[in-house]
Protein backbone atom coordinates (compact mmCIF):
# COMPACT_ATOMS: atom_id res chain seq x y z
CA UNK A 1 0.00 0.00 0.00
CA UNK A 2 1.51 3.27 -1.10
CA UNK A 3 1.00 6.45 0.85
CA UNK A 4 0.49 9.73 -0.96
CA UNK A 5 1.11 13.10 0.57
CA UNK A 6 -0.92 16.07 -0.53
CA UNK A 7 -2.04 19.49 0.64
CA UNK A 8 -5.66 20.34 1.31
CA UNK A 9 -6.48 23.91 2.36
CA UNK A 10 -2.80 24.51 3.25
CA UNK A 11 -2.83 21.45 5.51
CA UNK A 12 -0.33 18.69 4.71
CA UNK A 13 -2.01 15.29 4.86
CA UNK A 14 -1.24 11.72 3.88
CA UNK A 15 -3.66 9.29 2.31
CA UNK A 16 -3.71 5.75 0.98
CA UNK A 17 -3.15 5.47 -2.75
CA UNK A 18 -6.63 4.14 -3.53
CA UNK A 19 -8.45 6.86 -1.60
CA UNK A 20 -10.44 9.68 -3.13
CA UNK A 21 -9.89 13.32 -2.24
CA UNK A 22 -13.19 13.25 -0.35
CA UNK A 23 -12.14 10.28 1.82
CA UNK A 24 -8.71 11.77 2.48
CA UNK A 25 -10.25 15.11 3.43
CA UNK A 26 -12.81 13.51 5.74
CA UNK A 27 -10.08 11.53 7.51
CA UNK A 28 -8.17 14.76 8.02
CA UNK A 29 -11.26 16.39 9.49
CA UNK A 30 -11.89 18.61 6.47
CA UNK A 31 -15.57 18.65 5.54
CA UNK A 32 -16.53 18.94 1.88
CA UNK A 33 -20.28 19.33 1.18
CA UNK A 34 -21.90 16.36 -0.56
CA UNK A 35 -25.38 15.33 -1.61
CA UNK A 36 -25.28 12.34 -3.98
CA UNK A 37 -22.42 10.73 -2.04
CA UNK A 38 -23.40 7.97 0.37
CA UNK A 39 -20.73 6.03 2.24
CA UNK A 40 -20.86 2.33 1.37
CA UNK A 41 -22.20 2.58 -2.17
CA UNK A 42 -20.46 3.59 -5.37
CA UNK A 43 -19.74 7.25 -6.12
CA UNK A 44 -21.29 8.88 -9.19
CA UNK A 45 -20.16 12.52 -8.99
CA UNK A 46 -23.64 13.65 -10.01
CA UNK A 47 -24.47 16.57 -7.72
CA UNK A 48 -21.17 18.48 -8.21
CA UNK A 49 -21.29 19.90 -4.68
CA UNK A 50 -17.94 18.33 -3.78
CA UNK A 51 -16.09 20.07 -6.63
CA UNK A 52 -12.63 21.20 -5.53
CA UNK A 53 -9.82 23.26 -7.06
CA UNK A 54 -6.62 21.40 -7.85
CA UNK A 55 -3.53 23.53 -8.56
CA UNK A 56 -2.31 23.19 -12.11
CA UNK A 57 -5.74 22.25 -13.46
CA UNK A 58 -8.30 24.70 -14.77
CA UNK A 59 -11.06 22.12 -14.42
CA UNK A 60 -12.79 21.69 -11.10
CA UNK A 61 -12.85 18.06 -10.02
CA UNK A 62 -15.48 16.21 -7.95
CA UNK A 63 -13.72 15.10 -4.77
CA UNK A 64 -15.83 11.93 -4.45
CA UNK A 65 -14.53 10.34 -7.66
CA UNK A 66 -11.05 11.87 -7.95
CA UNK A 67 -8.19 9.77 -6.58
CA UNK A 68 -5.47 11.39 -4.50
CA UNK A 69 -2.05 11.90 -6.11
CA UNK A 70 1.39 12.72 -4.80
CA UNK A 71 1.96 16.45 -4.32
CA UNK A 72 -1.61 17.50 -5.12
CA UNK A 73 -2.50 20.98 -3.85
CA UNK A 74 -6.23 21.29 -3.25
CA UNK A 75 -8.59 24.06 -2.19
CA UNK A 76 -12.00 22.89 -1.00
CA UNK A 77 -13.70 26.11 0.05
CA UNK A 78 -12.58 29.04 -2.11
CA UNK A 79 -14.96 31.90 -2.78
CA UNK A 80 -15.51 30.59 -6.30
CA UNK A 81 -16.47 27.15 -4.98
CA UNK A 82 -18.79 28.66 -2.39
CA UNK A 83 -20.53 30.63 -5.14
CA UNK A 84 -20.89 27.55 -7.32
CA UNK A 85 -22.23 25.49 -4.43
CA UNK A 86 -24.86 28.04 -3.56
CA UNK A 87 -25.81 28.18 -7.24
CA UNK A 88 -26.16 24.38 -7.36
CA UNK A 89 -28.46 24.38 -4.33
CA UNK A 90 -30.51 27.21 -5.83
CA UNK A 91 -30.85 25.26 -9.06
CA UNK A 92 -32.06 22.21 -7.15
CA UNK A 93 -34.67 24.30 -5.33
CA UNK A 94 -35.80 25.99 -8.55
CA UNK A 95 -35.91 22.74 -10.53
CA UNK A 96 -38.22 20.74 -8.25
CA UNK A 97 -41.11 21.65 -5.96
CA UNK A 98 -39.43 21.87 -2.57
CA UNK A 99 -41.81 23.28 0.02
CA UNK A 100 -39.96 22.79 3.31
CA UNK A 101 -42.82 23.97 5.52
CA UNK A 102 -45.15 21.13 4.49
CA UNK A 103 -42.55 18.44 3.81
CA UNK A 104 -42.34 15.15 5.73
CA UNK A 105 -38.60 15.71 6.08
CA UNK A 106 -38.74 19.32 7.32
CA UNK A 107 -35.92 19.63 9.84
CA UNK A 108 -34.30 16.33 8.79
CA UNK A 109 -33.42 17.12 5.19
CA UNK A 110 -29.97 17.23 3.65
CA UNK A 111 -31.09 19.67 0.94
CA UNK A 112 -32.54 22.03 3.55
CA UNK A 113 -29.35 21.74 5.62
CA UNK A 114 -27.19 22.43 2.57
CA UNK A 115 -29.23 25.57 1.82
CA UNK A 116 -28.45 26.77 5.35
CA UNK A 117 -24.79 25.85 4.98
CA UNK A 118 -24.51 27.76 1.69
CA UNK A 119 -26.21 30.80 3.19
CA UNK A 120 -29.10 30.59 0.73
CA UNK A 121 -31.65 33.13 2.00
CA UNK A 122 -33.52 33.16 -1.32
CA UNK A 123 -33.39 31.62 -4.79
CA UNK A 124 -32.28 34.02 -7.52
CA UNK A 125 -33.44 31.74 -10.34
CA UNK A 126 -36.97 31.44 -11.65
CA UNK A 127 -38.85 28.55 -10.06
CA UNK A 128 -39.87 25.99 -12.66
CA UNK A 129 -42.87 24.50 -10.81
CA UNK A 130 -42.73 21.28 -12.84
CA UNK A 131 -45.72 18.96 -12.90
CA UNK A 132 -44.59 15.87 -11.01
CA UNK A 133 -46.42 12.92 -9.49
CA UNK A 134 -46.72 11.14 -6.16
CA UNK A 135 -46.84 7.35 -5.93
CA UNK A 136 -48.26 5.86 -2.71
CA UNK A 137 -49.22 2.52 -4.21
CA UNK A 138 -46.69 0.66 -2.05
CA UNK A 139 -47.99 -0.77 1.25
CA UNK A 140 -45.25 0.71 3.42
CA UNK A 141 -43.56 3.50 1.48
CA UNK A 142 -44.29 6.38 -0.84
CA UNK A 143 -42.42 8.54 -3.32
CA UNK A 144 -43.07 12.21 -4.00
CA UNK A 145 -41.20 13.12 -7.17
CA UNK A 146 -41.67 16.82 -6.38
CA UNK A 147 -38.98 16.46 -3.71
CA UNK A 148 -36.56 14.26 -5.66
CA UNK A 149 -33.12 15.72 -6.48
CA UNK A 150 -32.08 12.75 -8.66
CA UNK A 151 -29.08 11.90 -6.49
CA UNK A 152 -29.67 8.21 -7.35
CA UNK A 153 -28.84 7.05 -3.84
CA UNK A 154 -32.00 4.90 -3.88
CA UNK A 155 -30.94 3.33 -7.17
CA UNK A 156 -27.51 2.47 -5.80
CA UNK A 157 -28.50 1.11 -2.36
CA UNK A 158 -31.17 -1.03 -4.02
CA UNK A 159 -28.74 -2.37 -6.58
CA UNK A 160 -25.56 -2.63 -4.55
CA UNK A 161 -26.70 -3.35 -0.98
CA UNK A 162 -30.03 -5.12 -1.48
CA UNK A 163 -28.98 -6.60 -4.83
CA UNK A 164 -32.39 -6.07 -6.37
CA UNK A 165 -32.26 -3.04 -8.68
CA UNK A 166 -35.94 -2.16 -8.40
CA UNK A 167 -35.03 1.52 -8.87
CA UNK A 168 -33.61 3.12 -11.97
CA UNK A 169 -33.66 6.44 -13.79
CA UNK A 170 -35.81 7.16 -16.83
CA UNK A 171 -36.16 10.20 -19.08
CA UNK A 172 -33.69 12.87 -20.09
CA UNK A 173 -32.85 16.35 -18.84
CA UNK A 174 -35.68 18.05 -16.96
CA UNK A 175 -37.86 14.98 -17.58
CA UNK A 176 -35.49 12.66 -15.69
CA UNK A 177 -37.12 10.77 -12.85
CA UNK A 178 -36.60 7.62 -10.82
CA UNK A 179 -38.78 4.63 -11.65
CA UNK A 180 -39.55 1.25 -10.13
CA UNK A 181 -39.23 -1.87 -12.30
CA UNK A 182 -40.55 -1.17 -15.81
CA UNK A 183 -41.84 2.32 -14.98
CA UNK A 184 -44.86 0.99 -13.12
CA UNK A 185 -46.51 1.85 -9.79
CA UNK A 186 -44.19 0.95 -6.92
CA UNK A 187 -46.90 -1.21 -5.31
CA UNK A 188 -47.00 -3.45 -8.38
CA UNK A 189 -43.24 -4.02 -8.44
CA UNK A 190 -42.41 -7.73 -8.39
CA UNK A 191 -38.75 -7.16 -7.49
CA UNK A 192 -39.12 -4.78 -4.51
CA UNK A 193 -38.45 -6.63 -1.25
CA UNK A 194 -39.84 -3.73 0.85
CA UNK A 195 -36.50 -3.61 2.70
CA UNK A 196 -36.68 0.19 3.03
CA UNK A 197 -33.01 0.87 2.26
CA UNK A 198 -34.00 3.41 -0.39
CA UNK A 199 -36.08 5.28 2.17
CA UNK A 200 -33.18 5.24 4.64
CA UNK A 201 -30.82 6.54 1.95
CA UNK A 202 -32.95 9.36 0.54
CA UNK A 203 -31.53 12.80 1.42
CA UNK A 204 -34.87 14.62 1.13
CA UNK A 205 -38.54 13.84 1.75
CA UNK A 206 -38.92 12.22 -1.70
CA UNK A 207 -38.97 8.71 -0.22
CA UNK A 208 -40.95 8.35 2.98
CA UNK A 209 -42.68 5.87 5.26
CA UNK A 210 -46.43 5.74 4.74
CA UNK A 211 -48.28 7.65 7.42
CA UNK A 212 -45.53 10.15 8.21
CA UNK A 213 -46.62 13.76 8.24
CA UNK A 214 -44.81 17.12 8.28
CA UNK A 215 -41.39 16.87 9.89
CA UNK A 216 -41.86 13.25 10.97
CA UNK A 217 -39.75 11.50 8.35
CA UNK A 218 -36.32 10.86 9.81
CA UNK A 219 -34.18 8.80 7.44
CA UNK A 220 -32.48 6.00 9.35
CA UNK A 221 -28.97 6.42 7.98
CA UNK A 222 -27.54 4.21 10.78
CA UNK A 223 -29.20 1.21 9.13
CA UNK A 224 -27.23 1.74 5.94
CA UNK A 225 -24.06 2.24 7.96
CA UNK A 226 -24.68 -1.02 9.83
CA UNK A 227 -25.15 -3.01 6.63
CA UNK A 228 -22.06 -1.46 5.06
CA UNK A 229 -19.95 -2.22 8.15
CA UNK A 230 -21.29 -5.76 8.26
CA UNK A 231 -20.35 -6.36 4.66
CA UNK A 232 -17.06 -4.54 4.39
CA UNK A 233 -15.62 -4.95 7.89
CA UNK A 234 -17.49 -8.10 9.00
CA UNK A 235 -18.81 -6.24 12.03
CA UNK A 236 -22.22 -7.62 12.91
CA UNK A 237 -22.57 -6.14 16.39
CA UNK A 238 -24.43 -2.88 16.82
CA UNK B 1 -34.13 61.35 16.18
CA UNK B 2 -37.61 60.77 14.81
CA UNK B 3 -39.07 57.33 15.05
CA UNK B 4 -38.63 54.88 12.18
CA UNK B 5 -41.74 54.58 10.03
CA UNK B 6 -42.59 50.87 10.02
CA UNK B 7 -45.24 49.12 7.94
CA UNK B 8 -46.34 45.51 7.55
CA UNK B 9 -48.23 44.15 4.56
CA UNK B 10 -50.19 40.92 4.20
CA UNK B 11 -50.35 39.50 0.67
CA UNK B 12 -50.82 35.84 -0.35
CA UNK B 13 -50.07 34.17 2.96
CA UNK B 14 -51.86 32.76 6.00
CA UNK B 15 -50.97 35.65 8.39
CA UNK B 16 -48.83 33.24 10.39
CA UNK B 17 -45.84 35.57 9.94
CA UNK B 18 -47.88 38.38 11.48
CA UNK B 19 -48.83 36.03 14.35
CA UNK B 20 -45.14 35.36 14.84
CA UNK B 21 -44.55 39.12 14.87
CA UNK B 22 -46.97 39.32 17.82
CA UNK B 23 -44.85 36.64 19.51
CA UNK B 24 -42.28 39.41 20.04
CA UNK B 25 -44.37 39.96 23.19
CA UNK B 26 -42.98 42.59 25.56
CA UNK B 27 -40.28 43.60 23.09
CA UNK B 28 -43.13 45.16 21.10
CA UNK B 29 -43.07 47.96 23.72
CA UNK B 30 -39.39 48.61 22.98
CA UNK B 31 -40.17 48.53 19.28
CA UNK B 32 -43.07 50.96 19.68
CA UNK B 33 -40.72 53.38 21.45
CA UNK B 34 -38.39 53.43 18.47
CA UNK B 35 -40.71 52.82 15.53
CA UNK B 36 -44.04 54.21 14.47
CA UNK B 37 -46.39 51.72 12.84
CA UNK B 38 -47.92 53.55 9.89
CA UNK B 39 -49.66 50.77 7.95
CA UNK B 40 -50.48 47.19 8.94
CA UNK B 41 -53.27 44.59 9.24
CA UNK B 42 -52.90 45.32 12.97
CA UNK B 43 -54.25 48.86 12.53
CA UNK B 44 -56.93 50.72 10.67
CA UNK B 45 -55.16 52.43 7.80
CA UNK B 46 -56.70 52.28 4.34
CA UNK B 47 -53.96 53.84 2.25
CA UNK B 48 -50.31 52.86 2.18
CA UNK B 49 -48.52 56.10 3.06
CA UNK B 50 -45.50 57.74 1.42
CA UNK B 51 -42.09 57.75 3.03
CA UNK B 52 -42.13 54.40 4.84
CA UNK B 53 -38.67 53.50 6.17
CA UNK B 54 -39.09 49.76 6.63
CA UNK B 55 -41.80 47.37 5.47
CA UNK B 56 -42.29 43.70 6.29
CA UNK B 57 -44.09 42.01 3.39
CA UNK B 58 -45.76 38.71 4.21
CA UNK B 59 -47.06 36.44 1.46
CA UNK B 60 -46.52 35.65 -2.19
CA UNK B 61 -47.87 37.53 -5.20
CA UNK B 62 -50.96 35.49 -6.07
CA UNK B 63 -53.59 37.89 -7.44
CA UNK B 64 -54.02 41.21 -9.21
CA UNK B 65 -54.49 43.10 -5.96
CA UNK B 66 -51.21 41.74 -4.54
CA UNK B 67 -49.46 42.82 -7.72
CA UNK B 68 -50.78 46.38 -7.51
CA UNK B 69 -50.14 46.58 -3.74
CA UNK B 70 -46.53 45.42 -3.96
CA UNK B 71 -45.76 48.01 -6.66
CA UNK B 72 -47.17 50.79 -4.44
CA UNK B 73 -45.35 49.41 -1.41
CA UNK B 74 -42.05 49.29 -3.26
CA UNK B 75 -42.42 52.80 -4.60
CA UNK B 76 -43.23 54.27 -1.17
CA UNK B 77 -40.77 52.33 1.01
CA UNK B 78 -37.06 52.69 1.54
CA UNK B 79 -36.31 49.16 2.76
CA UNK B 80 -38.45 46.17 1.77
CA UNK B 81 -38.15 42.94 3.74
CA UNK B 82 -39.45 39.66 2.29
CA UNK B 83 -41.11 38.38 5.43
CA UNK B 84 -41.49 34.60 5.65
CA UNK B 85 -41.33 31.68 3.23
CA UNK B 86 -44.34 32.66 1.07
CA UNK B 87 -42.77 36.03 0.30
CA UNK B 88 -39.30 34.51 -0.15
CA UNK B 89 -40.11 31.30 -2.07
CA UNK B 90 -43.84 31.20 -2.89
CA UNK B 91 -44.14 28.33 -0.38
CA UNK B 92 -47.65 26.95 0.24
CA UNK B 93 -49.27 29.77 -1.72
CA UNK B 94 -47.39 28.60 -4.81
CA UNK B 95 -48.36 24.93 -4.37
CA UNK B 96 -51.00 25.50 -7.05
CA UNK B 97 -48.48 26.46 -9.73
CA UNK B 98 -47.71 22.94 -11.00
CA UNK B 99 -51.44 22.49 -11.72
CA UNK B 100 -51.25 25.09 -14.49
CA UNK B 101 -52.92 28.48 -15.03
CA UNK B 102 -55.92 30.10 -13.35
CA UNK B 103 -58.54 28.06 -15.21
CA UNK B 104 -56.94 24.74 -14.33
CA UNK B 105 -56.59 25.77 -10.67
CA UNK B 106 -60.19 27.00 -10.31
CA UNK B 107 -61.48 23.92 -12.11
CA UNK B 108 -59.52 21.72 -9.72
CA UNK B 109 -60.87 23.54 -6.65
CA UNK B 110 -64.46 24.30 -7.63
CA UNK B 111 -65.07 22.05 -10.61
CA UNK B 112 -65.08 18.28 -10.68
CA UNK B 113 -64.02 17.79 -7.07
CA UNK B 114 -67.01 19.60 -5.54
CA UNK B 115 -70.15 17.50 -5.61
CA UNK B 116 -72.87 20.05 -4.87
CA UNK B 117 -73.28 23.32 -6.78
CA UNK B 118 -69.84 23.22 -8.28
CA UNK B 119 -69.53 26.70 -9.68
CA UNK B 120 -66.52 28.91 -10.06
CA UNK B 121 -66.90 32.10 -8.02
CA UNK B 122 -66.67 35.33 -9.99
CA UNK B 123 -67.26 38.71 -8.37
CA UNK B 124 -65.62 41.31 -10.59
CA UNK B 125 -64.53 44.37 -8.63
CA UNK B 126 -64.87 42.56 -5.31
CA UNK B 127 -62.73 39.41 -5.51
CA UNK B 128 -59.44 40.18 -7.23
CA UNK B 129 -58.64 37.85 -10.14
CA UNK B 130 -55.90 35.28 -9.57
CA UNK B 131 -52.63 35.49 -11.44
CA UNK B 132 -51.68 32.55 -13.64
CA UNK B 133 -48.58 31.93 -11.59
CA UNK B 134 -47.83 32.65 -7.93
CA UNK B 135 -44.38 34.19 -7.52
CA UNK B 136 -42.13 35.23 -4.66
CA UNK B 137 -41.96 38.96 -4.00
CA UNK B 138 -38.45 39.38 -5.44
CA UNK B 139 -39.68 38.08 -8.79
CA UNK B 140 -41.82 41.24 -9.09
CA UNK B 141 -39.98 44.05 -7.25
CA UNK B 142 -36.47 44.42 -5.80
CA UNK B 143 -36.17 43.11 -2.23
CA UNK B 144 -33.59 44.43 0.24
CA UNK B 145 -33.64 41.84 3.02
CA UNK B 146 -34.82 38.21 3.13
CA UNK B 147 -36.32 36.88 6.35
CA UNK B 148 -37.20 33.21 5.71
CA UNK B 149 -39.12 30.79 7.90
CA UNK B 150 -42.63 29.38 8.03
CA UNK B 151 -43.20 31.40 10.05
CA UNK B 152 -39.95 33.17 10.93
CA UNK B 153 -39.53 32.69 14.70
CA UNK B 154 -39.92 35.88 16.76
CA UNK B 155 -36.22 36.02 17.68
CA UNK B 156 -35.35 35.98 13.98
CA UNK B 157 -37.71 38.90 13.34
CA UNK B 158 -36.22 40.71 16.33
CA UNK B 159 -32.66 40.20 15.05
CA UNK B 160 -33.58 41.89 11.77
CA UNK B 161 -35.57 44.73 13.33
CA UNK B 162 -32.93 45.44 15.98
CA UNK B 163 -30.15 45.90 13.48
CA UNK B 164 -32.44 48.08 11.36
CA UNK B 165 -33.21 50.28 14.35
CA UNK B 166 -29.47 50.65 14.90
CA UNK B 167 -29.18 51.90 11.35
CA UNK B 168 -27.46 48.77 10.03
CA UNK B 169 -28.45 46.59 7.10
CA UNK B 170 -29.47 43.28 8.70
CA UNK B 171 -27.43 40.19 7.96
CA UNK B 172 -28.85 36.96 9.28
CA UNK B 173 -26.46 34.26 10.45
CA UNK B 174 -26.60 31.00 8.51
CA UNK B 175 -28.40 29.34 11.41
CA UNK B 176 -31.21 31.90 11.05
CA UNK B 177 -32.04 31.45 7.39
CA UNK B 178 -33.64 28.00 7.47
CA UNK B 179 -36.71 27.55 5.27
CA UNK B 180 -39.69 25.72 6.72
Amino acid sequence: MTVKTLTINDQLISAREAETILQAAQEAGIQIPTLCYLAGVSEVGACRLCLVEISGSHKLQPACVTKVAEGMVIQTNSERLQNYRRMIIEMLFAEGNHVCSVCVSNGHCELQNLAVEMGMDHVRLEYQFPHRTVDVSHDRFGIDHNRCVLCTRCVRVCDELEGVHTWDVAGRGAKSHVITDLNQPWGTSSTCTACGKCVAACPTGALFDQGSTVGEMVHDRARIEFIVNARQKRQWQL
Amino acid sequence: MSRVKLATVWLGGCSGCHMSFLDLDEWLFDLAAQAELVYSPFMDAKVYPEGVDVVLVEGAIANQEHLETICTVRARSRLLISFGDCAVTGNVTALRNPLGGVEAVLQRCYGGTVEAQGQIPAEPGIVPPLLDRVTPVHAVVPVDVYLPGCPPPADRIRTVLESLLQGETPRLEKSQIRFG
